[in-house]
């Protein structure tokens, strides 16, 4: 390939093969090996980066701002850090109304404060009309371990589970951007887990914040981590209603479109209702469930395997052609 | 890509258009090639065209089909 | 304080788990009878979809049902000369916005994708989810020329011919349609005239029917003797179709069941035929893999000359020279090759660099095999 195209940052298989062919190499380390959602640097924390590019700013649910802050303190948490502090680097397009911009800055400033993260240093541009979509923002995050992630762990029996119903950021975005002639109550999902910090003294063995690619991507990464096939249940995986109206009318899988405020965990099969009744305890993830579990009598090792109501199998692939460019 | 559920007709436009819901989301589909519809009816929409009225007695006629496998092959 | 139970969808009991096994237990025992499998064509890539999404296929195969994928995939039925035609329309000529669906966009051809086709100044390719959206694109922009690039079958045909009729009663001077449109029934006449395939039975597609109702299919029962049912697309709306197949063939009683009698009647949708009637004609069209089959496509009328991207553009088609890029879509296509037999597939040829458009369209059975059933499997 002679150019970087759309697919590259979807998400999907080809920003796999993207990142594992183009960019690892160059910078090859034992911190960047690790392939986690954050670095893990001594002494004991974390340290992550994520950039946002979402079309519309503006979207029911959130906007880039609060996204920005949750999608930063996300790849921290399922990285077993509390997030402490935070850069933000925003590249504006000239022209953007200031009242937009103070908007913006708002949601920031409320989520980061929620959520007791500073906001320590940043960094301004501005381009040049047409050089860039409105604003575009740019974070790091920095946080103390708790916990950390141990896949290799990982056995038979450990239960798989979702914080909560699946696809919602990416059908809001959908939505708004497309005019489908649709209204629908979708909202998005972006949400922070800081509720999950707990849990990796709780059995949590692995998590993963479900961002694009959406549930179906998570779990084939998953199983490419993991020594043992998956095997989800359908009927388990928690929708809400309003979405599965909106994904049949559009056609699309509801298990591929972004979340920004669901997380995916393996937990150990011992602590796995209590796990549960924990979430269920917490207002961002009141319907939380067990979807599957690792296993070793179906499928083979590398495969997320999904059961339909049938009982038949469907296996779970990454993400291929792009469904929805600047989701996040 | 066909969708096969169908969708309830929650108003009429008057242009020839009406709103359908799909468990809260709606649509705004072309009504012309089912001149006789109504509010509350359950139609199929394709290509943003509602082209076929759900028979309510037909369908519950199926669902009793499947009540009846039911009884036939008890649960293994 | 017991939880209120949340309603349940319309949908939920065709996809019972429950059901499901039922019906395929009731078309095992069927086929027991028969004391032979069954080869059972379908021709809708919605129906593919179905069987794969559900995991039916293999349950199907042990209660003795092979399922075979026919030309149910109107982007994949579309030859390459099409594309390259619009391609090479849309390389020399200003100001032209083609619009379409986005997987006719991905299409590799000789002349590349038109994806990835960079357009004269002035032009673009512009991907659309409905027809109304491209004539709404032409109201927008009088001064640039607006071609929707629309493939489909009876189902979306309406919706395409109305589309047309809206722009002539409005009397648009910018909006023409390159029409890729395609009949279910000569097809199916084509597939059992060659013998190429050994088919026991059809199951019809759902919606094309609600358009055509059962008398399209007739003659397939009739003439050719061959059982067949026009089936919806839940799983248990396929496994009903396919157990009244499978009674069809035990009872030696070939006929058009309608097991989807909740949308479909016998006579389809009067006025959309009348629309079609009215705006379009049939032709002998070529199709990938079946060739030249009589009265098989669509094209507009002469007295919608103006809308029609073909005469207005004097666009030219240059068939296929032949050349084999090893790529089997036209054979997936007939049933006689099933994706996981070609050699390029999960090889050379995969969702991200396809070969063909059965890997591209969201209803190919390539693609759909690919992703719901075998991609990994194939590394």
């Amino acid at each position: 390939m002679k150019q970087v195209s759309l697919e590259m940052g979807s998400g999907g298989r080809l920003m796999q093969e993207f990142i594992r062919e183009r960019l690892l190499p160059v910078f090859k380390n034992r911190y960047l090996d690790e392939l986690h959602d954050s670095a893990f640097l001594p002494p004991g924390m974390a340290f992550t980066t994520d950039s946002y590019t979402v079309d519309p700013i503006f979207f029911p649910g959130g906007d880039i701002g609060s996204l920005s802050v949750n999608g930063t303190i996300n790849d921290l948490v399922v990285s077993g850090a509390r997030p402490e502090f935070m850069s933000l680097a925003l590249i504006i397009e000239e022209g953007l109304e200031m009242a937009t911009l103070d908007r913006i800055l708002l949601s920031i400033k409320k989520t980061a404060a929620r959520n007791k993260v500073t906001i320590v240093t940043g960094d301004t541009k501005v381009v040049p009309r047409g050089q860039a979509d409105k604003i575009y923002i740019n974070t790091a995050g920095v946080g103390r371990l708790v916990g950390r992630p141990h896949p290799e762990k990982i056995k038979p029996g450990d239960r798989i589970m979702v914080t909560g119903p699946v696809g919602e950021h990416g059908l809001a975005i959908m939505l708004t951007r497309n005019d489908f002639r649709m209204s629908s109550r979708v909202r998005s999902d972006c949400a922070p887990l800081l509720f999950l910090l707990p849990l990796w003294k709780k059995g949590a063995l692995w998590m993963r914040d479900i961002t694009r690619g959406g549930l179906a991507t998570v779990l084939s990464e998953l199983a490419d981590r993991v020594r043992y096939p998956l095997l989800v249940e359908e009927e388990k995986i928690p929708l809400s209603r309003s979405l599965k109206g909106a994904v049949e009318i559009l056609g699309i899988d509801p298990l591929y479109l972004a979340c920004e405020g669901r997380a995916l965990l393996v937990v150990r099969e011992a602590e796995a209702q209590k796990v549960l009744s924990f979430l269920k305890k917490q207002p961002g993830a009141r319907q939380a469930a067990i979807i599957g579990q690792v296993q070793d009598r179906i499928g083979r090792q590398g495969e997320a395997l999904l059961q339909t109501p049938g009982g038949g199998l469907r296996l779970l692939e990454p993400l291929t052609s792009e469904l929805l460019p600047r989701i996040c | 890509m066909c969708l096969a559920v169908p969708g309830k007709v929650v108003t009429l436009e008057g242009d020839g258009t009406g709103k359908v819901d799909y468990l809260g989301t709606k649509v705004l589909a072309n009504l012309t090639l089912l001149p006789e519809v109504k509010v509350g009816d359950w139609v199929i929409v394709h290509a943003g065209f509602a082209i076929s009225r759900l028979d309510r007695k037909e369908a519950r006629r199926t669902l009793k089909l499947f009540q009846e496998l039911e009884k036939l092959n008890p649960a293994d | 304080m017991t939880p209120k139970s949340p309603p349940r969808e319309p949908f939920s009991d065709w996809r019972s788990g429950s059901t499901v096994r039922r019906l395929l237990q009731a078309i095992a025992a069927e086929v027991g009878a028969i004391n032979r499998p069954l080869r059972i064509m379908e021709v809708c890539g919605t129906h593919t979809m179905t069987l794969h999404r559900s995991g039916l296929k293999p349950l199907l195969k042990e209660a003795g049902v092979v399922m075979i994928s026919g030309p149910g995939c109107p982007v994949c039925i579309t030859p390459d000369f099409y594309h390259e035609a619009i391609i090479d329309l849309v390389t020399s000529r200003d100001n032209l916005v083609i619009t379409t669906f986005g997987d006719m966009t991905r299409v590799p051809t000789r002349k590349g994708a038109l994806q990835t086709t960079v357009p004269a100044p002035g032009s673009e390719i512009r991907i659309v989810y409905s027809p109304e959206e491209a004539l709404q694109l032409a109201r927008k922009n009088p001064e640039r020329e607006v071609i929707f690039f629309g493939a489909g079958f009876e189902t979306t045909i309406p919706a395409i011919a109305y589309t047309v009729k809206k722009a002539a009663q409005e009397q648009l001077k910018n909006f023409s349609l390159l029409a890729a449109l395609w009949l279910i029934p000569p097809a199916l006449e084509a597939i059992l005239q060659s013998g190429d395939v050994a088919i026991d039975g059809f199951i019809y597609p759902g919606h094309v029917s609600v358009i055509v109702g059962e008398q399209a299919y007739r003659f397939v029962a009739e003439n050719y003797r061959i059982p067949g049912a026009i089936a919806g697309f839940e799983p248990a709306d396929v496994l009903l179709g396919i157990l009244s197949v499978a009674r069809q063939v035990k009872e030696n009683r070939p006929t058009v069941a309608n097991e989807y009698r909740r949308v479909v009647s016998a006579e389809g949708n009067p006025r959309a035929l009348a629309l079609m009637a009215e705006m379009l004609e049939p032709f002998e069209a070529e199709w990938r893999g079946l060739g030249r089959i009589k009265n098989s496509g669509l094209k507009l009328r002469s007295q919608w000359q103006d809308y029609d991207a073909v005469a207005r553009f004097q666009m030219t088609f240059q068939p296929a020279t032949g050349r084999d890029s090893g790529c089997r879509c036209g054979q997936v296509l007939k049933g006689l090759v099933e994706p996981m037999d070609c050699p390029l597939f999960g090889r050379a040829c995969d969702p991200e660099h396809p070969r063909g458009p059965c890997m591209v369209s969201y209803e190919g059975a390539c693609l759909i095999e690919y992703k719901y059933s075998s991609g990994a499997r194939k590394k």
